[in-house]
């Protein structure tokens, strides 16, 4: 890496971008690194670090509003907000850990722009539902805006969603404005013992069905569980169906309640404590369970949540390696011993048969270069992201092939 | 309210280019080409209805492949396209152009699938909101955003504008609750974008076609994800002698880490507007009033109820009533969602605004807009989405007042000009369309619009569909870049490096 831009304004991203420009080089857009891992190697060669560009602009609890610069770190603003009983709702997984950097490390700008989202999904959406508005500069140095800071807007497209999730390979993000909610009272879970994981599935269909909120809906097969910080968990013995119920104090006693009953049919019971609950659900948003085996790759997959059991049986039949639900079954977390361009096929092969997508999150450096990380796009979807590209960094400046060769 | 001039030539090509619209359909379709004007005169507007214009024809296709065709051919023959749902926008996002042919999806009326195992259900775009939540209401499920105007507008029109509804604020809007679409670019090539599983596996294009105004594509299919219902649901009536009690109890609430159903605020003059109408029982002596909804099982709504009448009472509020039943609370409702046809009976005509503020901006809103009211001699009444600062001043005129429409113009155009000067955006949920596109520029940059224009671009490089709505000035799609990039100065000394 020939240069490594540290800047602290606007105008010095802008600069860099610039600088980039003009000799058209290749940067690799950053705000702490944490995430590096996640898609392709990008050749550049010059690297823009966001994580020094850091502050909480602006932050109204009543307002339900926070904008902050893009390098500030998520803890901190994690932090800032717990102070007023207010939260991410969408709950933004720590990959840090998953990527070998430490715990707490990651940034607002990264978070955004990989489109975070926690077990919390299915119920308040993801970074791209708490996204309001941004500033930033695209490939051609220039700085722009999007959104606003309120929550109901529809003034002008809305490139707060097309620039989650596009790992900041449309523009560099310098500010974000974000949404906050409360954080609820209290956090209960009821879990189901000794499923196999059509019947979990099932068993989180019909309480996701339910009018009881749900907030969290994971499977741990049973050699998982035991991976679990919670004793109960690690010592069921059998697979653990675990389902989230959060809010004020009497609603979620009198839901929890109901729960039990509900799902009581369907096998042993158990519940965990609200610290136990909060434990439990951060394992399964940062991936704990596959974090100690470096050795193996690890899959994203997003699939409709009932046909979740299917999508891991047919990938279990041909793959080696191992996998646990989130999301009611819709969100498969897989670990495979093999990185091969065969075992991809057969991961999204599976996909394909039920629709959604496969992201290799996690693999070697050979397996990053040679298996494609995102879902390869349709024909169409094809041409639309690389005009998309043209239109914000035609010169392929921000992060070339991070997601797809070309882009 | 200039449009981009008609081209002579495409109008002078009527008769050629109905013909070879009807001829896009095979005999054993039936062509469905409106071209005589009488039967035009139905889709010269919106419900923007001041604003009028009559297309060349419409066309009205009952398959995707159809869609196909005629966008191809319309692509090929450079003629302009306008989508139309149900043609209740209100900021005349579905207004004819005199060269255009308007795409009716008024015959993509089924629901495709009702999938309670994954919660969605599968529409085709022309599908009214309301009978997709009727359509799974016998198991308990029903589709969340909610717009006034749902027994007519199209699921369609909903993702194309980004509908919200009272209740988006805690169950979100259209985005947040779209889960897929079919969509057809004006190459005529099909693409789905998403499907019953959650986010993109690449760039988010669903969220950006959401809200993106019938300029990007046209949706042919929509996937939605539906909810089950809460168990109860309790409204509260709160009476302020001041919209500034009002906008503190709202502040208050959400202070408390509570967020409800919906919660929406009524001025003075809507308040009277809706008594006279609808005789919901609203408190005649408030400045303001509040609907606080509450939903989820019943010990939650009691919880919670408590502790919103005592918020409202140590904020001031002059009156607290609770719904004790479902037809008191639908009662209570009935004002509000009649608040349009009840100021309408007013005045002739009304425009509804639809800027979005801070919400602690609402007191200095309300006083700058009773000033302007005075000013202009034309009356407002304000209905607001107040737990989300989505504000509707109705403003009330008379089309056939010499002189009327150009001030309740002048007069919306403050508003909104006053929205964004506290904070806030043009358009909360109805869309820029025409009606706020010379607006852009309060709000956006030329750099910003520039971008924006060339997200359509990526989409539709000749500027076929829709154009002359949401962006001031047509841009032609040029090659990028370009002119932009200077020789830049290595090397940068003075940037901090590591
Ligand atoms: C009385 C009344 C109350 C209202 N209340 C609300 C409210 O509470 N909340 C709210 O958000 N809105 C409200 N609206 C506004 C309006 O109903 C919404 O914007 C609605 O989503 C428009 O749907 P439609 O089918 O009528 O679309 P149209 O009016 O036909 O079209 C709207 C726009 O969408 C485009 N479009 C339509 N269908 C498609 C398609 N299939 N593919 C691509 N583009 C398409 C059109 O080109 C146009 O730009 C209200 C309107 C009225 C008249």
């Amino acid at each position: 890496m020939d240069q490594i831009f540290v800047p602290r304004s606007e105008g010095e991203v802008a600069e860099a971008v610039r600088w980039a420009l003009a000799g058209r080089h290749a940067l690799a857009i950053s705000g702490a690194g944490t995430k590096f891992g996640w898609g392709r190697p990008v050749n550049a060669v010059a690297s823009l670090k966001l994580a020094q560009f850091s502050d909480i602009e602006l932050y109204e609890p009543e307002e339900l509003v926070l904008s902050a610069r893009a390098g500030t770190s998520m803890s901190e603003i994690e932090r800032r907000l717990a102070q007023h009983g207010q939260q991410l709702a969408f709950e933004p997984p720590d990959f840090g850990p998953l990527f070998g950097t430490p715990a707490g490390g990651g940034t607002l700008g990264g978070a955004v722009a990989c489109n975070l989202a926690g077990p919390r999904r299915i119920h308040a959406g993801a970074a791209r539902d708490h996204v309001l508005g941004f500033a930033g500069v695209n490939g051609l140095g220039e700085s722009f805006k999007a959104g606003g800071r309120v929550v109901k807007n529809v003034t002008g497209f809305d490139l707060s969603k097309l620039v989650s999730g596009s790992f900041g390979t449309l523009a560099v993000m310098t500010h974000i404005t974000l949404k906050v909610l409360p954080a609820p009272e209290e956090s209960r879970t009821i879990l189901l013992l000794g499923c196999a994981a059509a019947a979990a599935i099932g068993a989180m269909a019909a309480a996701l069905g339910s009018p009881h909120e749900i907030s969290g809906a994971a499977f741990l097969p049973a050699a998982l569980a035991t991976k679990s910080r919670i004793v109960s968990i690690a010592g069921a013995g059998v697979s653990v169906t675990a389902l989230r119920i959060e809010g004020a104090g009497p609603s979620v006693a009198v839901r929890a309640e109901t729960l039990r009953t509900l799902l009581g049919v369907r096998g042993a019971i158990g519940e965990l404590t609200d610290v136990e609950s909060r434990v439990l659900w951060r394992e399964i948003r940062d991936v704990a369970p596959f974090l100690n085996d470096r050795a193996r790759a690890i899959w994203q997959l997003s699939v409709p949540p009932a046909n979740g059991a299917q999508v891991a049986g047919d990938v279990a039949r041909q793959v080696d390696g191992e996998c646990y639900f989130d999301w009611g079954g819709g969100r498969i977390w897989l670990s495979t011993v093999s990185e091969t361009i065969e075992t991809a096929a057969v991961i999204r092969a599976a996909v394909a048969a039920v629709g959604g997508h496969a992201t290799l999150m996690r693999a070697g450096d050979a397996a990053r270069r040679s298996v494609a990380a995102f879902q390869p796009l349709s024909g169409a979807e094809k041409h639309l992201v690389a005009r998309l590209k043209d239109n914000f960094d035609p010169h392929r400046i921000f992060n070339p092939g991070r997601m797809y060769e070309g882009v | 309210m200039r449009m981009p001039e008609p081209d002579a030539q495409t109008i002078a090509r009527k008769d050629e280019i109905v013909r070879s619209l009807i001829a896009l359909f095979r005999a054993d379709e039936g062509a469905a080409v409106i071209h005589d004007a009488a039967q035009l005169r139905a889709f010269e507007c919106d419900g923007l209805s001041a604003y009028r214009a009559r297309p060349l024809c419409v066309v009205l296709p009952e398959t995707t492949e159809q869609v196909s065709r005629i966008l191809r051919y319309c692509d090929e023959q450079k003629i302009k396209v306008v989508a139309r749902g149900s043609g209740t926008s209100l900021s005349g996002g579905a207004l004819p152009l005199a060269d255009s042919v308007v795409l009716g999806l008024s015959k993509f009326n089924r629901i495709l699938d009702v999938d309670y195992a994954n919660r969605c259900v599968v529409a085709q775009s022309g599908v009214t909101n309301l009978s997709i939540s009727d359509a799974v209401a016998s198991e308990g499920f029903y589709y969340a955003p909610d717009p006034s105007s749902q027994v007519a507008c199209s699921i369609g029109g909903n993702v194309a504008e980004n509908s919200g509804g009272v209740h988006c604020l805690k169950y979100g809007l259209t985005t947040n609750n779209v889960l897929g679409v079919e969509m057809v670019l004006i190459d005529g090539e099909v693409v789905r974008l998403g499907g019953r599983h959650l986010d993109a596996g690449g760039y988010d294009l669903l969220g950006l076609v959401t809200g993106s105004e019938g300029l990007l594509g046209i949706v042919t299919e929509v996937t939605v994800r539906i909810l089950r219902r809460p168990e109860t649901a309790e409204a509260a009536l709160i009476g302020f002698p001041t919209a500034e009690s009002a906008g503190a109890c709202v502040a208050a609430i959400i202070g408390a880490g509570i967020i409800p159903a919906g919660m929406e605020m009524m001025d003075r003059p809507a308040i009277h507007a809706t008594e006279a109408f609808v005789h919901a029982g609203y408190p005649l002596d408030a400045e303001a009033l509040l609907i606080v909804e509450l939903d989820g099982p019943a010990v939650e709504v009691a919880h919670l109820r408590d502790r919103v009448a005592a918020i409202a009472r140590s904020v001031g509020a002059n009156s607290v009533q609770t719904s004790t039943n479902e037809a008191e609370r639908l009662r209570f409702w009935a004002g509000r969602k009649a608040a349009f046809p009840a100021v309408g009976r007013l005045a002739p005509d009304y425009f509804c605004m639809d800027g979005t503020i801070p919400r602690a901006k609402l007191p200095i809103v309300l006083t700058r807009m009773a000033e302007m009211s005075q000013r202009f001699g034309l009356g407002v009444a304000n209905v607001f989405h107040a737990g989300d600062g989505n504000l509707h001043p109705l403003i009330m005129y008379d089309i056939n007042k010499p002189g009327d429409l150009e001030k309740a113009e002048e007069f919306g155009a403050e508003i909104l000009r006053l929205c964004v000067e506290v904070g806030g955006v043009l358009t909360g949920e109805h869309g820029v369309g025409v009606e706020k596109r010379d607006l852009m520029g309060e709000m956006f940059s030329e750099t910003d619009l520039n971008q924006q224009q060339r997200v359509k671009c990526a989409f539709d490089p000749d500027s076929l569909l829709n154009p002359g709505k949401v962006f001031p000035t047509l841009h032609r799609c040029v090659e990028q870049g370009r002119a932009h990039v200077h020789a830049g100065e290595l090397p940068f000394a003075h940037l901090p490096r590591l």
